[in-house]
């Protein structure tokens, strides 16, 4: 990936979620590919891997099975010498998502949901959705509103919405107090990964009633 | 040997022993060091078990989760980056991800490794500055008010979310927010 000068980052909220793991599976799909694009991201979540850290270092302890060291060593001398992953290479997509897709971007498999906006659900934990979306350049995703939290972060291309621009690497990161509707810029086909822990609400009739066919 | 203690050379035991099981991964990693491991297990198999049963695991469960951690700590001594993170830190996300794997049965998508890898010589006053920091860090969780320090420790060891805390310990949603940012900005400020 190419480093991008991105303005929106990730919350504490997130990336201490992330750290301590209790965050559904899509969003930490989203916030792995966010801190693969952001240095800054990244140094964040690295101090909040040193809490957990001093946490566990200073916690209780629980007593071992009698055996424990010796079955550890056991298992350490029966284990196949775990094979080293191949280097991955680079791509155009971060890697924690190639490894969702199965690929790269020509990987993806592109569903139409209408208007030239098109939609691939990534498989994840049911508790909340993972899916890219592909809106044309100029081309709006139906305004809609949330009853959860929505992340929403460019892969390629910008969008605008009523809160502000987001380029390549940039998250939104959106909660029931928002209704907008996001527009691809004028230029580049825009391409987002976006994560939600509930539908979304669109106002307008027609998505409403294809909302539940489409699983948004 | 004399040593005369100036500032810089004041040196806390919590960070002697980081850079104790700095040199013990290195160990494992360049003799296959047992006895260098067994000094990191007795140590710390004991808070990863303890770690995964307030995470919900039973003995049982966890004491296997707790072997598979250690061990994957010999096999990947080799990544172990002592100028990113203290061994405590490396072991705590090991231990998380094996938590989400076993508990949640999820896959866990990490961040793509930094372009430029790992150093193969690591500069030792990188490696000492990061781990004097892991030190200050964890005084400084040590020293918070009981009350944002026991948050803190629910959404990392209890796997709760804000919501589920809230729920769990019948505190307005707000005021578990308002602690939980309140810690952060303490840690901060211990951190400048």
């Amino acid at each position: 990936m190419t480093r991008n000068q991105i303005t929106h980052h990730l919350t504490d909220a997130l990336l201490m979620a992330y750290s301590a793991g209790s965050l559904p599976e899509a969003f930490n799909l989203t916030v792995a590919t966010h801190v693969s694009m952001c240095d800054d991201c990244r140094a964040r979540l690295a101090a909040f891997d040193t809490v957990g850290g001093a946490l566990i270092d200073s916690a209780d302890t629980a007593e071992l099975a009698q055996d424990s060291l010796a079955a550890t060593m056991a298992r350490i001398r029966a284990g196949k010498s775990t094979p080293e992953a191949p280097a991955p290479r680079r791509g155009v997509l971060p890697a924690p998502l190639r490894d969702y897709i199965g690929g790269d971007l020509e990987a993806v498999r592109w569903r139409p949901v209408g208007m030239g906006v098109k939609q691939a659900i990534l498989p994840t934990s049911r508790a909340a959705t993972a899916r890219l979306l592909y809106i044309p350049a100029g081309a709006a995703v139906p305004d809609h509103g949330h009853r959860g939290t929505e992340l929403t972060l460019v892969l390629q291309g910008a969008f605008c919405d009523q809160v502000a621009r987001f380029g390549p690497g940039d998250i939104e990161v959106a909660n029931e107090d928002l209704n907008h509707t996001p527009v691809a810029e004028i230029g580049a086909d825009c391409i987002c990964l976006a994560a939600t822990d509930a539908p979304l609400r669109f106002r307008a009739l027609m998505p409403r009633i294809a909302q539940p066919f489409l699983r948004i | 040997m004399a040593k005369r203690a100036g500032p810089a050379q004041v040196t806390t035991a919590r960070e002697t022993e980081n850079t104790d099981w700095v040199a013990c991964i290195a160990a494992i990693r360049d003799h296959g060091d047992e006895a260098a491991f067994a000094r990191l297990f007795a140590h710390f198999a004991p808070r990863v078990k303890a770690f995964l049963m307030r995470s919900g695991a039973d003995a049982n469960l966890a004491e296997e989760c707790t072997q598979e951690v250690m061990s994957t700590l010999w096999q990947k001594a080799h990544l172990f980056d002592p100028t990113r993170a203290s061994a405590a830190t490396w072991i705590f996300t090991i231990a998380r991800n094996r938590k989400i794997d076993a508990l949640r049965k999820q896959r866990r998508p990490e961040p793509e490794d930094l372009p430029w890898g790992q150093d193969p010589e690591p500069d030792q006053a990188d490696v000492l500055a990061l781990q004097e920091e892991s030190d200050q860090l964890g005084r400084a969780i040590a020293a918070l008010p009981a009350k944002q320090r026991e948050l803190i420790e629910k959404a990392y060891f209890r796997d709760l979310s804000h919501s589920e805390i809230a729920a769990d310990t019948g505190l307005p949603l707000g005021t578990i927010k308002s602690r939980i940012r309140l810690a952060l900005d303490r840690l901060r400020h211990a951190m400048k």
